[in-house]
C-alpha cells in the first residue's frame, strides 16, 4: 500500500474552499432554521389543536422524508418551475427548512416548560403580552432546552454533507474529486473525518457538560 | 409550471421494481437494526467495564459513530476500505456503514436506560432473596426496556432514512432504484415525488405499528 499522496499544496486551497463551505452553510441553515423553528415553535405552543395538527402534518412530511430525496426533489422542482437556483441557495433552503422542523419541536417543548404561573406573575406585573414573551418566555424557555437545541445543530452540520447531492462544492464533494484525481481515498477521507470530528466532538461535550450542570 | 407536463404512466409502470426498491430499504434498514443493537449490548458494557481496554474501544467507536457524517462512514466503507484491498459491494457499504453508527447510537440509549434505575432497586430485590439473574429478567430489564422502546423506534426511522444515502454508492434501494429509473425516463420530478411518498409511507407505518406494540405490551403505561 502506498500511502504517500500525489496530493500537492496546491490542493490545500481547494480543501480549504470545502471546509468553508461546509461550515457557512451549515451556520445559514442553523440560523435560519432556529429563528423559523423559533417562530413555528411559538405558534405550535399557543396555538390550538386544529391548527396545530396542520402544522404538526407539514412539519412530518420534513422529518420523514429523507433529506437526499428533499433536496434532489426541490431542485428537480425548481428547475422545472423556470427558476433554477445555484446550489447554494437551493441546498440553503431545503436544510434550513429541514432544520425549522427539528428546531420548531425543540422550541415547542422549551415554550411548554416555562410555568404558566411565571407568566401570570410577569402580566400581574404590568408586563403585555409581547414583553411575557420577550422577557419571560424566550430567555427561561431557551435556556432549558439548549442542550437539545446544540444536538439538532450539530446533527445539521453533519447532514450539510447531503448538500452535495445537488453539485455543492462542499467538503465531501471536493474530497470526493480529489479521490477520483489521487486515487488515494484513505488518506483524503480519513482527513475529512477528523475534520468533522474535531468540530462535532468538543461541541457534543459540551451539550453534555451543560446537560449535567442543569441536573444539579 | 406552465410548460411541464406530469406523465405518470411511466411510475406506474415502474412500480414494481419501486416496491423491490422499498423491500431492499426495509431488508437493509431491519438488518442493520438487528446487528447494530446486539453490538451496541457491547458497546454499552465496554462503555461500563472497568477493563481499560474494553472502555476505550467502546468509546472510540461511540464517538465516531455520533461525531461523524453518516456519508462518510459510508464513503469510508465504499472508497477507503478499498485501500486495504476490501472490497464491499454498495449493499454491504451501507449495511455496514448503517450498523456501525446505529451501535454507537443505541450504545448511548442503553447506557443511559440502565443507568437511569437507581442502584436501590436492585438492593432491595436482591434483598427479597432474588439472585442476580432473577433480578435482572424481572426487575432491571424490564423496566430499561420500557425507557429504550421509543429511542429505539426513532433510530430505525433514522436507519430507514439514512438507507436513501445508498443512492450515492449505486445501491439498489427505494432512492438509488428511483434514481436508475428516472434517469432511463427522464421523468425526474414524478419518480421523486413517488419515492418521497413511499418513504413518508413506510416511515408511518413504522411509527404506527411501533405505538400498536407499545400499548399492547406497557398497557398504557409507557414512561
Amino acid at each position: 500500500m502506498n500511502l504517500f499522496t500525489p496530493l500537492s499544496w496546491n490542493d490545500t486551497g481547494f480543501i480549504l474552499t470545502g471546509i468553508l463551505n461546509t461550515v457557512y452553510i451549515s451556520i445559514v441553515a442553523i440560523v435560519i432554521g432556529s429563528l423559523l423553528g423559533l417562530v413555528v415553535g411559538f405558534l405550535r405552543a399557543e396555538s390550538n389543536k386544529s391548527i396545530n395538527m396542520l402544522l404538526g402534518a407539514l412539519l412530518d412530511v420534513l422529518r420523514s422524508v429523507p433529506l437526499i430525496i428533499q433536496l434532489i426533489l426541490f431542485s428537480t422542482f425548481i428547475g422545472v418551475m423556470g427558476f433554477p437556483l445555484p446550489p447554494f441557495y437551493a441546498g440553503a433552503i431545503i436544510l434550513s427548512l429541514y432544520t425549522m422542523a427539528f428546531m420548531s419541536e425543540v422550541f415547542r417543548s422549551g415554550f411548554n416548560s416555562v410555568p404558566g404561573s411565571m407568566v401570570q406573575a410577569a402580566r400581574s406585573l404590568g408586563m403585555s403580552y409581547f414583553q411575557t414573551i420577550w422577557y419571560i418566555r424566550v430567555p427561561i424557555g431557551m435556556r432549558a432546552v439548549f442542550p437539545s437545541w446544540l444536538g439538532v445543530a450539530l446533527s445539521v452540520i453533519k447532514d450539510s454533507a447531503l448538500v452535495s447531492v445537488i453539485g455543492y462544492m462542499e467538503l465531501l464533494r471536493t474530497a470526493e474529486q480529489l479521490i477520483s484525481r489521487t486515487q488515494q481515498p484513505l488518506m483524503i477521507l480519513i482527513g475529512v473525518g477528523v475534520f468533522y470530528f474535531m468540530i462535532s466532538y468538543p461541541l457534543s461535550r459540551y451539550g453534555k457538560y451543560i446537560e449535567r450542570k442543569m441536573e444539579l | 409550471m406552465d410548460n411541464y407536463e406530469f406523465h405518470w404512466n411511466v411510475v406506474f409502470d415502474a412500480f414494481p421494481q419501486l416496491l423491490s426498491g422499498a423491500y431492499t430499504t426495509i431488508h437493509v434498514s431491519v438488518l442493520s437494526m438487528l446487528i447494530g443493537i446486539v453490538i451496541a449490548v457491547l458497546l454499552a458494557l465496554g462503555k461500563m467495564s472497568t477493563t481499560k481496554a474494553f472502555y476505550h474501544v467502546a468509546n472510540i467507536w461511540i464517538e465516531i459513530a455520533r461525531n461523524t457524517p453518516a456519508l462518510f462512514l459510508i464513503y469510508m466503507a465504499y472508497f477507503g476500505l478499498g485501500a486495504y484491498g476490501i472490497h464491499l459491494s454498495p449493499y454491504f457499504s451501507v449495511l455496514c456503514a448503517l450498523i456501525f453508527i446505529n451501535a454507537g447510537y443505541l450504545a448511548e440509549t442503553f447506557r443511559g436506560g440502565f443507568q437511569s434505575i437507581p442502584q436501590t432497586q436492585y438492593s432491595a430485590a436482591k434483598s427479597l432473596g432474588m439472585n442476580n439473574m432473577k433480578v435482572y429478567r424481572y426487575i432491571i430489564l424490564p423496566q430499561m426496556f420500557r425507557r429504550i422502546y421509543h429511542p429505539m423506534t426513532n433510530q430505525f426511522v433514522w436507519s430507514i432514512l439514512m438507507s436513501s444515502l445508498g443512492i450515492l454508492v449505486g445501491m439498489n434501494e427505494l432512492s438509488g432504484e428511483t434514481q436508475r429509473l428516472q434517469s432511463s425516463s427522464f421523468r425526474t420530478l414524478e419518480f421523486f415525488i413517488v419515492a418521497a411518498a413511499m418513504y413518508f409511507v413506510i416511515t408511518k407505518l413504522v411509527l404506527f405499528g411501533s405505538n400498536l406494540v407499545a400499548k399492547k405490551i406497557f398497557k398504557g403505561e409507557v414512561s
